[in-house]
C-alpha cells in the first residue's frame, strides 16, 4: 500500500489499538546535507511486531536509534509509553530503557566479559539488591530461554555469529523488556540460524508479551515476525501493510523486496 | 593550515569538557569499586616489570655516564647524591609517565575505541548503564593513583641500578650508598616531584579515555585512537612537565 500522505492509518488494522511507540514528523541530518530521515511517521501497537524494510542507508538503524536516544533527531516526536522521550531529563530516559530491550546487529557483547558476566553486569546495574544465587538463577533463566545455557562460561570470542546473537537477546531478555528493537537480528547468518532466530522472535513475543520493531533485509524473517510492515525509501515511510498486501503492491519497487 | 588549528584548538575544548565530566560524576554514584580495583591491577601491577627494567636502566646508563666528569672535577662521592636526585626531580617521573603514555593510553584508547566501534559502549547506553562512569570515571582514577606508584618504583629500582653502576668501577657498601642519598636529598625534592605524578596520570588516562571514546566509527579509527592517545599523552607529559617545574623554581 503506497502511501500517498505521511499520516495514513494502517489497512490491515481492525480493531482498537493501543500505541506503546509513535514517531511523528522525525527529521535527522549527518553533516550538512547529509539528510537521513525527512519526516518519519510511525506507530507500533501493544503487542504489535513491525518490521521496517528499506535499502542500505535508508534510516531504518537511524530511526531505532533514535527511539533509545542513542541519537538524535533534528525534529520530530517519539512517544514511548505515553513520554516524549526527546524531552526527558537522563534519570527519566534512563527508566524508559530498562523497558526496551535493543539487539544490535554485531550482538555488542562485551569482550572482556563471559557470558555469564555480560548477562549479570546488566542485571545487577539495575538490581543492585540481588544476591548472587538470584543473579545466577536469573542468568541461567536468561540463557535458558534462548537455548544456551551451555555457553555460560564462555567467551563471546569463542562463540559463532548466530550464538552473540542469541546471548545478545537474552542480555536484553533478562531486564524482562516491554518493547525490544531489533536490529537486522538475521543479518550475516546462514538460512538455519536465521530460521531458528526468527523462530526465536516470535517465541519471545508470545511468552513474554512483547511489542517489537524488527529491522531486516531478511524476507523470510519478515514474513515469519511481522503483523505489519513500514518500508522506508528516501527518508520517509513509502509504503505499508501486512506481508501478503505488500507483496501484491502496485508499486515495483516495493514489490521487488518480496522478489 | 587554519583548519588544522582550528581543528586542534576544537578538539581542546571537547577533552576539556570530557575532562570536566570526569569530576562532576566522580561523586556520583553507584561507584564502580570493582571495575576500579581491576584497572588498578591492570594499569599499576601490570606494568611493573616495565617499570622495573626501565628503572633499572636508568639508574645503571645514569650513573656511568656522570661519572666520568665527576671523577674529572674529583667529586666521585656526589655520584650517588646527584644520581639520586636526577632520578626522583625529574628523570623517573618523566620516563615512567612516558612508558605509562605508550602502554596504559595507548591500550585505553584502543579498548574504548574498539568498544565504540562494536557498539559495546551504546549497548551500555540503552541499558541504562552509565557508560562514562563505568569505563572513563574507573579508568582515569586508576591512573591518577597508580602512575605515582610507580614512579616510586622507579625511584627505587632506580637507585639499586645506581648501585650497581658505582659497583661496576668501584667498591661502595649499600648501607653507605644509601646513607649518600639520604643525605644528599631534601623534602622539597620529593614533594613537587611527586605531586606532578598525578597530573600525568590523570593526564595519561583522561587522553586514553577521550580518545577511544570519541573514535569514529570503523575499525580505522581504532588504530588511529591508539595512536593519537600516546603522542598526545607524551606532548602533555612533556608540558606538565614545564609548568610543574616553572612553578617549583617559582616558589622553592
Amino acid at each position: 500500500m503506497v502511501k500517498e500522505e505521511k499520516n495514513i492509518e494502517p489497512k490491515s488494522k481492525e480493531k482498537k489499538q493501543t500505541p506503546i511507540i509513535e514517531i511523528k514528523d522525525l527529521h535527522k541530518t549527518f553533516g550538512k546535507d547529509n539528510t537521513i530521515l525527512k519526516g518519519v511517521n510511525l506507530t507500533v501497537n501493544k503487542g504489535e511486531d513491525l518490521v521496517i524494510l528499506g535499502r542500505s542507508g535508508s534510516g531504518k538503524s537511524v530511526t531505532i536509534k533514535c527511539i533509545v536516544g542513542l541519537i538524535e533527531p533534528d525534529k520530530g516526536e517519539i512517544t514511548v509509553f505515553g513520554e516524549n522521550v526527546l524531552n526527558l531529563s537522563k534519570n527519566d530516559l534512563n527508566a524508559i530503557r530498562v523497558k526496551i530491550g535493543f539487539l544490535f546487529q554485531s550482538g555488542a557483547l562485551y569482550d572482556s566479559m563471559s557470558v555469564r558476566e555480560n548477562l549479570a553486569f546488566t542485571l545487577r546495574a539495575h538490581k543492585r539488591d540481588l544476591s548472587e544465587d538470584e543473579v545466577e538463577n536469573d542468568v541461567l533463566e536468561a540463557l535458558e530461554s534462548v537455548g544456551l545455557a551451555d555457553a555460560i562460561d564462555k567467551m563471546p570470542s569463542e562463540l559463532s555469529g548466530g550464538m552473540r546473537k542469541r546471548i545478545g537477546l537474552a542480555r536484553t531478555l533478562i531486564l524482562k523488556p516491554e518493547i525490544i528493537l531489533y536490529d537486522e537480528p538475521t543479518t550475516g547468518l546462514d538460512t538455519i540460524t536465521s530460521r531458528e532466530i526468527s523462530e526465536l522472535i516470535l517465541d519471545i513475543k508470545h511468552k513474554q508479551k512483547t511489542s517489537s520493531i524488527i529491522i531486516t533485509h531478511d524476507m523470510a524473517c519478515a514474513k515469519m515476525t511481522a503483523d505489519r510492515i513500514m518500508v522506508l525509501k528516501d527518508g520517509v515511510i513509502h509504503a505499508e501493510g501486512t506481508y501478503e498486501e505488500l507483496e501484491k503492491d502496485e508499486d515495483e519497487w516495493v514489490r521487488s523486496f518480496f522478489e | 593550515m587554519i583548519l588544522s588549528l582550528k581543528n586542534t584548538f576544537s578538539q581542546i575544548g571537547d577533552a576539556t569538557l570530557f575532562a570536566k565530566r570526569f569530576f562532576k560524576e566522580v561523586f556520583i554514584p553507584p561507584y564502580e569499586a570493582k571495575e576500579f580495583l581491576k584497572q588498578c591491577y591492570i594499569i599499576g601491577y601490570k606494568s611493573l616489570p616495565l617499570v622495573a627494567i626501565t628503572g633499572f636502566i636508568m639508574g645503571l646508563v645514569l650513573t656511568l655516564q656522570s661519572r666520568p666528569t665527576l671523577v674529572k672535577f674529583g667529586a666521585e662521592s656526589w655520584l650517588p647524591g646527584m644520581v639520586a636526585l636526577s632520578l626522583i626531580r625529574e628523570i623517573a617521573p618523566v620516563i615512567t609517565a612516558l612508558i605509562c603514555a605508550g602502554k596504559i593510553s595507548s591500550g585505553i584508547g584502543a579498548e574504548l575505541g574498539s568498544m565504540k566501534v562494536t557498539e559495546q559502549i551504546d549497548a551500555m547506553e540503552v541499558s541504562a548503564i552509565n557508560p562514562y562512569n563505568y569505563l572513563v570515571v574507573t579508568r582515569i582514577l586508576a591512573c591518577t593513583l597508580m602512575v605515582p606508584i610507580l614512579v616510586f618504583f622507579a625511584d627505587a629500582v632506580g637507585i639499586i641500578g645506581g648501585y650497581v653502576g658505582i659497583n661496576i668501577h668501584g667498591d661502595v657498601n649499600f648501607h653507605r650508598y644509601l646513607t649518600q642519598i639520604i643525605q644528599s636529598l631534601a623534602f622539597l625534592d620529593v614533594i613537587p616531584a611527586t605531586i606532578k605524578t598525578f597530573f600525568f596520570g590523570f593526564f595519561i588516562g583522561m587522553i586514553g579515555c577521550y580518545k577511544g571514546f570519541t573514535a569514529a566509527n570503523g575499525t580505522e579509527s581504532v588504530g588511529r585512537a591508539a595512536n593519537s592517545a600516546v603522542v598526545t599523552a607524551s606532548l602533555s607529559i612533556f608540558i606538565i612537565d614545564m609548568v610543574a617545574v616553572q612553578i617549583t623554581d617559582l616558589f622553592f
